[in-house]
C-alpha cells in the first residue's frame, strides 16, 4: 500500500512526536508497517552521526538578524529534533539566517517557513521573531483582523501632480501544499495548476492570461519586461539560501488581466503574489480592485476544494515571517523633492508609520525626488486600516510638500497608534 | 539535507511523472542519463544517512549547463550515494570517465619512486608545478549533506592530524572565521586563500551552507604543502612550488598524503576508498585519483598552432587559464594538466603530464626557431 497516502491522513495527529500511543490504537500490521516507516523517517537518519545540540548550534556571533537574536542554545536544543509533517526541520528554516549574517543597519528576519505547520512546530522561535519584527505583536495573545471591504476607505484619490502611481500587493498561500523553500517540483506545479485554473475563471475587467516562465515566447517576454511585470530568478542570497529558487523556472509564471491593472506572480517567493496597480493617484480604485480580485480568486479556488492558509493568530500565512498578517504593502510613487531634503522627513514618516524606498523597490535609491512610500506594518492591523494609514499619511506628505513650496513651515505629526 | 524538499514526504503522494524534472534545456551528464523510469525506480530510496535522489540531482536541475562544456550535474552526499544510486551514478561515471565500466578496477599508486624523470622540466618555460587531490573521511557525510556538527568534527580531526606533521611538512592551520586581517592578506598574497564558492554549480548543491563555519586552510611553513578543509570536499591536498621540478612536488605530495592517512588511521579514521572507484569525493568527476597535476607553462607559439587541441587530446591533457578552471590564458601562459582522474594511477597520470609537457616545450622551442613540429606529433595515449 502507498505509505504516502497513509501519511497524509495522519499528518495532523503526527505533527508532534507523540505518535506511538495513537498508532497503537489503529492496530494490525498496517500500523506496525507504518510505524516502522515513520520511525525510519522521523528518527531522522538511523545511521547518521548524531551530535549533541550544542555541537550543532550555529555560530551566530557575527549575526544581526531576528533569528539570531532569538535562537538561544536552549531553544535550539528543544526544537532541533522536531519536524513538520512533511519533514521540514529547524535547520532548514534557519539556514538562510545562518548563511546571511545580516547588515549592521538593516535587520533581516533570518528564517523562513517551509509550510503552514512551521509556525506551530517551531513557535518557540517564531513567536519571538514575529514579535520583534512586527513591533511587539504577540502571536500568543493577540488576534489579527482581516478586512477586505474596500468601501470603508475614505478619500483615497491623490493629487496627481504629486502621486505618479498607486499600488497594493500581498501574497497568498494554498493550504495543504508546502511553501517555496520546501516544496517538491510536483507540489510547485500543483500550486501553478490550481492558481492558473482559478484565474481562468476571472471575468470582465479581471479577464486575463497566464504566461509560464518556461513556455513564454521572446515577444511575450519582451512585452512583460516593458510592462515592468517580469520577475527574474532571485539573486539575493537571502532567498537562494532558503532554497526557493530550486528548479527555476519550472512551475513559475505571471498572470495579468488584459487591462494590466491586476497581476499575479506564481511561485516566486510565495505561492502567489497579488498586485493591483495603476498610473495616477486613485488608490481607492486600486484597493477596490485588489479586494474584489482577491475575493474572487478565493471563491474560485474554494469551488475547487482549496483554500488559502490563514488563521486568526497570524492572519495570512506566507513564506517570510515579515509578510504575515495582511502581507500587504500599499504604496505610491510620489514626488517629494523638498520634503525629502528636510531633516524631519524620516521622523515624519516614522510617526505616520510609513517607509520610503527608491522607485526600483526595496534596496534602491530615489531618483529625481520621487519616492516609493508605503506602510511599515503588516500584522496586527487589517488591510483597510493599513491602506487608510497610507492614504492619510501620503495626503499629509503632499500637504507638507505644498507648504514647503510656498515657503511655509511644516509640522511633525504626532505618532499614530500602532495596534488599533 | 541541503534543502527543504529533501525529506518532503508529500513527494510520494505524487507520481514520478509529476515530480520528474524538466530537463529539456539541459546539457549535463545527469540530464543525459536520468530517464523517467530511472527516476521512478530511485525516487523513494535514501542512503543510510538520508541523502535522496533529488538531493543528488538538484545542482544539475538548477544548472542546465553550457552548450560547449559538459558539467556533471550531480553530487554525492556520502560514500553510500555511489552504491545506493548506482543506476544513475554508474552511467554518469562511464560517460564522464571515458568508458569506465562498473566492473572496472582502479589502481592506486602513490609511490613517487615509480615516476620516471620529472625533475627537469625546463624552468625557462615551466613557471610552476602543482599536484592536487581530495580526500574524504569515511563515516562522515560529504559537504552537500553534512551537518554543522559533522563539519566541525571533520575540521577538528583534520587539525589534529595536520598538527602532528613534522620536518618540512610542519605547519599551521588558519580557520576562516578566526583569521586576522594580516593572516588573511598573507594567504591572499600567497594565492592560498579560498573564498566562499560563488559558482551556482556548487551553491545549488548545498555545499556552501553555514559558511565560513569549520572551513580553513592549513599550510606548511615552507608554503609548499597546503590543505583546504571543508571547501568542496572534506580535504583538498595541494603540493606546489615554483619552477619545473614536478618530481619533487609529486614526492612531497605522496609523502604528505601517506603521512596524513597514517595520522588519521592512528585516530581510528580512514579515507573513503574502494577498488572500483578509488578515492571517493563529492563530485563524480574527481573519483579515482582525484588528481590534477599541472604546470603553468609558456606556450605562446604552440598554443597558436592549429593542431594544439589535437595534441593535447592525444596527450590526454587539458588546458586552462592561469586563474584555474573557467579562466583565460594570459600572456601565452597556460595551465596544462591531466584530463583523466579515474582508471589511471597517480603515478601514471603525473607521468603523462611530465612527458606531455616535455614534448610541448620541445615543440615550443622548435616553433620559436621557425622549425616544423610534424615529426613530434604524438600518438593517441
Amino acid at each position: 500500500m502507498k505509505e504516502g497516502k497513509m501519511a497524509s491522513s495522519f499528518t495532523r495527529i503526527l505533527s508532534s512526536k507523540r505518535n506511538v500511543g495513537i498508532l497503537s490504537l489503529v492496530g494490525g500490521s498496517v500500523a506496525a508497517g507504518f510505524l516502522l516507516h515513520r520511525e525510519h523517517v522521523t528518527a531522522g537518519e538511523p545511521l547518521r552521526r548524531r551530535y549533541p545540540a550544542s555541537a550543532e548550534y550555529p555560530d551566530l556571533r557575527k549575526h544581526n538578524n531576528c533569528m539570531a537574536s532569538s535562537l538561544t542554545p536552549a531553544i535550539y536544543a528543544k526544537l532541533c529534533d522536531k519536524a513538520t509533517p512533511n519533514g521540514y526541520t529547524l535547520d532548514q528554516a534557519i539556514q538562510t539566517g545562518v548563511d546571511n549574517p545580516g547588515h549592521p543597519f538593516i535587520k533581516t528576519v533570518g528564517l523562513v517557513a517551509g509550510d503552514e505547520e512551521s509556525y506551530e512546530v517551531f513557535a518557540e522561535l517564531l513567536d519571538p521573531v514575529i514579535k520583534e519584527r512586527h513591533n511587539g505583536y504577540d502571536p500568543r495573545t493577540m488576534k489579527h483582523p482581516t478586512d477586505l471591504n474596500a468601501s470603508k476607505i475614505q478619500s483615497g484619490v491623490f493629487d496627481e501632480r504629486y502621486v505618479l502611481s498607486s499600488r497594493v500587493r500581498t501574497g497568498r498561500s494554498i493550504r495543504g501544499l508546502s511553501l517555496p523553500p520546501a516544496c517538491t517540483r510536483a507540489e510547485r506545479r500543483e500550486v501553478e495548476r490550481v492558481v492558473v485554473d482559478a484565474l481562468s475563471g476571472l471575468k470582465e475587467d479581471l479577464t486575463g492570461k497566464y504566461y509560464s516562465l518556461t513556455l513564454m515566447t521572446e515577444q511575450e517576454q519582451q512585452q512583460l519586461i516593458d510592462d515592468h511585470f517580469l520577475f527574474d530568478k532571485p539573486v539575493s542570497p537571502l532567498l537562494t539560501c532558503a532554497g526557493m529558487a530550486r528548479d527555476w523556472p519550472d512551475g513559475r509564471g505571471i498572470w495579468h488581466n488584459n487591462e494590466k491593472t491586476f497581476l499575479i506572480w506564481i511561485n516566486e517567493e510565495d505561492h502567489t503574489r497579488v498586485i493591483s496597480m495603476e498610473k495616477g493617484g486613485n488608490m481607492k480604485r486600486v484597493f477596490e480592485r485588489f479586494c474584489r480580485g482577491l475575493k474572487e480568486v478565493e471563491r474560485l479556488i474554494q469551488e475547487r476544494g482549496w483554500e488559502f492558509m490563514w488563521n486568526e493568530r497570524l492572519g495570512y500565512i506566507l513564506t517570510c515571517p515579515s509578510n504575515l498578517g495582511t502581507g500587504l504593502r500599499a504604496g505610491v510613487h510620489v514626488k517629494l523633492p523638498r520634503l525629502s531634503k528636510d531633516p524631519r522627513f524620516s521622523k515624519i514618516l516614522d510617526n505616520l508609520r510609513l517607509q520610503k524606498r527608491g522607485t526600483g523597490g526595496v534596496d534602491t535609491a530615489a531618483v529625481g525626488g520621487v519616492f516609493d512610500i508605503s506602510n511599515l506594518d503588516r500584522l496586527g492591523q487589517s488591510e483597510v486600516q493599513l491602506v487608510q494609514t497610507v492614504i492619510d499619511g501620503v495626503n499629509y506628505l503632499i500637504e507638507c510638500e505644498k507648504r514647503l513650496e510656498k515657503g511655509q513651515d511644516i509640522k511633525v505629526p504626532a505618532p499614530i497608534k500602532q495596534f488599533k | 539535507m541541503p534543502f527543504g524538499n529533501t525529506h518532503n514526504k508529500f513527494k510520494m503522494n505524487y507520481s514520478a511523472e509529476q515530480e520528474f524534472p524538466d530537463l529539456s534545456q539541459h546539457n549535463n551528464h545527469m540530464a543525459k542519463v536520468l530517464t523517467l523510469d530511472m527516476y521512478a525506480q530511485l525516487r523513494d530510496k535514501e542512503t543510510p544517512s538520508g541523502f535522496t535522489l533529488d538531493d543528488i540531482i538538484q545542482t544539475g536541475v538548477d544548472n542546465p549547463g553550457h552548450p560547449f562544456i559538459m558539467t556533471v550535474g550531480c553530487v554525492a552526499g556520502d560514500e553510500e550515494t555511489y552504491d545506493v544510486f548506482k543506476d544513475l551514478m554508474d552511467p554518469v561515471i562511464e560517460d564522464r570517465h571515458g568508458g569506465y565500466k562498473p566492473s572496472d578496477k582502479h589502481k592506486t599508486d602513490l609511490n613517487a619512486e615509480n615516476l620516471e624523470g620529472g625533475d627537469d622540466l625546463d624552468p625557462n618555460y615551466v613557471l610552476s608545478s602543482r599536484v592536487r587531490t581530495g580526500r574524504s573521511i569515511r563515516g562522515f557525510c560529504l559537504p552537500p549533506h553534512c551537518s554543522r556538527g559533522e563539519r566541525r568534527a571533520i575540521e577538528q580531526l583534520s587539525i589534529e592530524a595536520l598538527d602532528s606533521l613534522e620536518g618540512d611538512l610542519k605547519g599551521k592551520y588558519y580557520a576562516l572565521k578566526n583569521m586576522t586581517e594580516e593572516e588573511q592578506q598573507q594567504l591572499i598574497d600567497d594565492h592560498f586563500l579560498f573564498d566562499k564558492p560563488v559558482s551556482p554549480l556548487l551553491l545549488a548543491s548545498g555545499m556552501a551552507r553555514d559558511w565560513p563555519d569549520a572551513r580553513g586552510i592549513w599550510h606548511n611553513d615552507n608554503k609548499t604543502f597546503l590543505v583546504w578543509v571543508n571547501e568542496e570536499d572534506h580535504l583538498r591536498v595541494i603540493s606546489m612550488q615554483k619552477g619545473g621540478n614536478m618530481r619533487e612536488v609529486f614526492t612531497r605530495f605522496c609523502t604528505g598524503l601517506t603521512k596524513i592517512e597514517d595520522l588519521f588511521k592512528n585516530r581510528g579514521h580512514e579515507f573513503m576508498w574502494n577498488e572500483h572507484l578509488g578515492y571517493v569525493l563529492t563530485c563524480p568527476s574527481n573519483l579515482g585519483t582525484g588528481l590534477r597535476a599541472g604546470v603553468h607553462v609558456k606556450l605562446p607559439n604552440v598554443s597558436k598552432h592549429e593542431k594544439f587541441g589535437e595534441i593535447l587530446k592525444r596527450l590526454r591533457l587539458q588546458k586552462r587559464g592561469t586563474g584555474g578552471v573557467d579562466t583565460a590564458a594570459v600572456g601565452g601562459v597556460f595551465d596544462i594538466s591531466n584530463a583523466d582522474r579515474l582508471g589511471f594511477s597517480e603515478v601514471e597520470l603525473v607521468q603523462m603530464v611530465v612527458d606531455g609537457v616535455n614534448l610541448l616545450v620541445n615543440m615550443e622551442k622548435r616553433l620559436e626557431a621557425g622549425e616544423a613540429i610534424n615529426d613530434l606529433m604524438p600518438e593517441q595515449k
